[in-house]
Formats: C-alpha cells, structure tokens, sequence
C-alpha cells in the first residue's frame, strides 16, 4: 500500500497558522449575519453595541492583533487519511502548532494544569484538545478554534429519553440559551449535538459551533428545527451583550448521531460572537 | 447621553451615574480576575492587610492578550463578572468603589453595590482590540506569578461602557431585556 508522507513540521506550522488566523480575523458568515443583524436590531444600544463589535473586528483583522482577549483553550477536529503517514508524533507535532501560535502570535496562554488543586497555569495554552478520526484517503484536513470559556461555561448537556420528542429537545435548548442570558457575550451561536453517547453529544455540538453559520443541516427537519430555535431566541430579548434588542443569537447549528433505543442526548453549547475556527486540508 | 468621568470616580459622581448611561473614564483603574479575587478573599478572611490599596478604586475583571511590539496593551475586553460574585461584596465593604465587566450579577453584590454606594459597570464582551485602543500604560502592581490574571494598573483615556447597575440598584440586565422579550 502507498502512503503519503508528510513531515510533522508542516503540521506543526499549518496548526500554527490556523491558530493565529482564526484568532485575528472573524469568519465572513459572522461578519456579514453581525452587519445584517445591524441593520435589522431594534435596540439603539443593541446597534450601537453591533457596530462597535464590528469596528472591534476590523481592529483585530488590520492589525492583525486578537479579536478577544480570550484566545481560548486549542480544540482541533483532525481527519486523517489511512494513506498518509506522518514522519513523527502527530499530536506532539500538532501540540507543538499550539504553543507556537500562542507564544509567536501574543496569544493569551488561558490553561491551567490541574483543574481543582494546583490551577497553574502551563504557560504554553497546551495541551489542546485533539479529536483525531481516521478517513478514507491521503489527506489530512484539520479544522481548529480557540474555544472562550465565557461562553463554554454555559452551555449544558441532558440526557433526555425518546419519550421527550422534539419538543423536548427543543425546550432544553431554549431553557439553556435562556439561562445564559447576558453572560456568554452575546449575539452567540448556539451548536447543538443531538444523539449518539453522553460524549459524542458534546463533541457533536462542539463541531456545531465550527460549523459556518450560512450553512444549514442538510436534513430539511433539522434545518427548520434550526431556523425555528433562532427566531424563538431572538425573541428572548438579551440583545447585543444582553443589554436588550432582538438579535440574542447569530445562528443555530445542529449534528446529529445515531443512538441507543433508549436515549436522546441533546448537548448545547454555546459560543460567543467572536466564534473562531478555520480550516486547512494538507 | 455620554458622561465623562474623571478617576477616582467620586461619590457625587457615583450619585449622578444611573441604570443605561454611557461613560467613558479617564484616569487610572486596577485590574484583577478569578484568582487575583481568590487571593484577596483569603487575605480578608484572615484579617490579613491586601497587597493592593482597593479603597476609592474601580476594578476591571480583565486578563489581556499579551501586547504586540510597539502596542502598550494587548487586546483587553471585560471577562464574565459573575464568577466574581462570590468575592465582590467583601471588597465592596472595603472601600472599593466599583467594578467593570460584562454580564449579570447576583443579589448579595447588589445589595452590597446599594449598601455601599458603588457602581458596577459593562464594558463590551468581545470587544478586545477596541477596548484596548483606550488603555494607554499598564503596570504590574502583584501577583505576577498569576500572569494574565496578575494585578495590574491601567491608565485609561474614554474607556467606553455602560452604567449596569447603579447605586440604587437598578439593574440594565433586569430591565431591558423584558422590553425587547416576546416569548
């Protein structure tokens, strides 16, 4: 069998890059869903509040400086070809991509070693969280963010049953946002991972929020149960940094996985305005 | 309306400032987050004397991006300010006389914000390099070993944000939101 090499410094130097782009410049769907919800937000301080954000992200992308000081804890989705073969530690070559970003790039190093005893902090923002699958073909695509935990602290998992029904996963993910309130830095994007374990749900909802906001679930019912969580948000009034207003959140991605018989996890988690994540296939 | 106001913020001052106003400080502030606050909560529990004067002082919960090259500040937006809760009334009853950050507080900090006579007030979540742009000298005053989360001196000229509660307690968190609500 043939395999394509790839050398782990080229991972190395693409985490790198992927890390600091994502942290200076704001995905074109967030940027066009803020100055679309500019013009349509019915709040004064709500528009005043958008406008700053926006001008924040014109900052960051020119000066090529972060857009929040929060440059978040390294999480990577990897798909990596069973025909490529890494010379080398792949996640110590991708590890290694992280430290460099966050020293090289002034990003803020936001890790602590222990979470309950010592809470010291690893200087380096590593380690990241690495979700690595293997795929068919010889190419490795990773796709990578700075995840705020502004935001991560409110986002919640339940383990709902099949009895529940669509109404219930939908009343759990309002009930979430709801509780949330001002305090995840709104207008946010809400993924939401349905199905499969009590750890495949989170992950699911992860890869949610590094979903791009214009792109709907391919599954028609899903994507109308994403439109609908929308508009039922936006009427919660939070607004732009819950100071009130009708734009609460950006978009409503959603995942699914099959499950068991007996389940229906739904995990929601929440991501802020700025939702940095980018993408490289190598 | 905006109002400027010039640190340290005074009494008057605090009196004037109502629920929804906009201000923009000049002046110096101090900063300090989750383990700065922890720190400081044990040292007045043991009755033991802060390594920072907080008397008459506004609190920032920030921990910045490093600065780049040539820039006094790496980018600087408010962290969430409930986490602080836990911790906030204690510094308020020594004389601190107001915080910044973003989000909803819990009732023992508004009672201690009313009690006191302080203010809490919201800058914009997300809003970093912005923010930064008002911050023009920054110096270590403790807990360096905390880095980001270390205690620090800001020199701030028009650093943008909103009145979230005021001194009598009425709260932009409670009160917008419902007039926007239609669910």
């Amino acid at each position: 069998m043939e395999f394509r090499a790839v050398s782990a410094e080229e991972i190395t130097s693409a985490v790198k890059k992927l890390f600091m782009d994502c942290n200076y410049f704001i995905g074109k769907d967030i940027l066009c869903a803020l100055e679309k919800a500019r013009d349509s937000e019915k709040s004064p301080v709500g528009r005043d509040v958008l406008s700053q954000i926006i001008e924040n992200d014109r900052i960051a992308a020119e000066e090529e400086i972060p857009l929040c000081q929060d440059t978040g804890m390294a999480v990577l989705f990897v798909e990596y070809g069973d025909k490529v073969c890494v010379d080398g530690d792949f996640d110590e070559a991708v590890t290694e991509g992280v430290r460099q970003a966050y020293r090289d790039g002034c990003l803020r190093k936001s890790v602590v070693s222990d979470p309950v005893f010592d809470r010291v902090n690893t200087k380096d923002n590593t380690p990241a969280i690495i979700h690595t699958k293997i795929v068919k073909g010889d190419k490795i695509k990773i796709t990578a963010g700075g995840k705020g935990f502004g935001s991560e602290n409110m986002s919640a998992i339940k383990m709902l049953t099949p009895s529940y029904g669509v109404e219930g996963v939908k009343k759990f993910i309002l009930d979430t946002v709801f509780k949330a309130g001002p305090n995840p830095c709104p207008p946010v994007v809400v993924g939401v991972g349905i199905g499969g374990t009590f750890e495949r749900a989170a992950q699911l909802a992860k890869k949610a929020t590094f979903r791009a906001i214009d792109a709907s679930n391919p599954d028609p019912r899903y994507s109308a149960l994403e439109d609908e969580l929308l508009g039922e948000i936006n009427k919660m009034g939070f607004g732009p940094a819950g100071l009130g207003g009708n734009t609460t959140a950006l978009g409503v991605n959603i995942e699914t996985s099959p499950t068991h018989i007996a389940g229906m996890p739904v995990a929601v988690n929440i991501c802020c305005h700025a939702a940095r994540h980018a993408s490289v296939e190598i | 309306m905006t109002k400027k106001i010039t640190l340290p913020i005074t009494d008057e001052a605090i009196a004037d400032l109502h629920a929804g106003d906009s201000v923009l400080l000049t002046g110096t502030i101090i900063t300090g987050r989750d383990a700065a606050h922890k720190r400081l909560f044990e040292l007045i529990e043991k009755g033991e004397p802060l390594p920072v004067d907080i008397k008459g002082e506004l609190i920032y919960y920030v921990g910045p991006a490093p600065a780049k090259p040539g820039y006094a500040v790496g980018p600087a937006g408010p962290t969430s300010s409930y986490r602080m809760d836990k911790y906030t009334p204690a510094l308020l009853d020594l004389g601190l006389k107001g915080m910044i950050g973003k989000g909803a507080r819990n009732r023992d900090v508004i009672d201690a914000i009313v009690r006191n006579k302080c203010v809490y007030l919201a800058a914009i979540g997300g809003a970093a390099a912005l923010i930064a742009k008002s911050i023009k000298k920054e110096e270590l005053l403790c807990y360096e070993d905390l880095g980001t989360e270390a205690v620090r001196r800001y020199t701030v000229e028009d650093f943008p944000c909103i009145v979230a509660i005021d001194s009598e307690g009425n709260n932009v968190y409670e009160t917008e939101p419902v007039k926007y609500r239609e669910c």
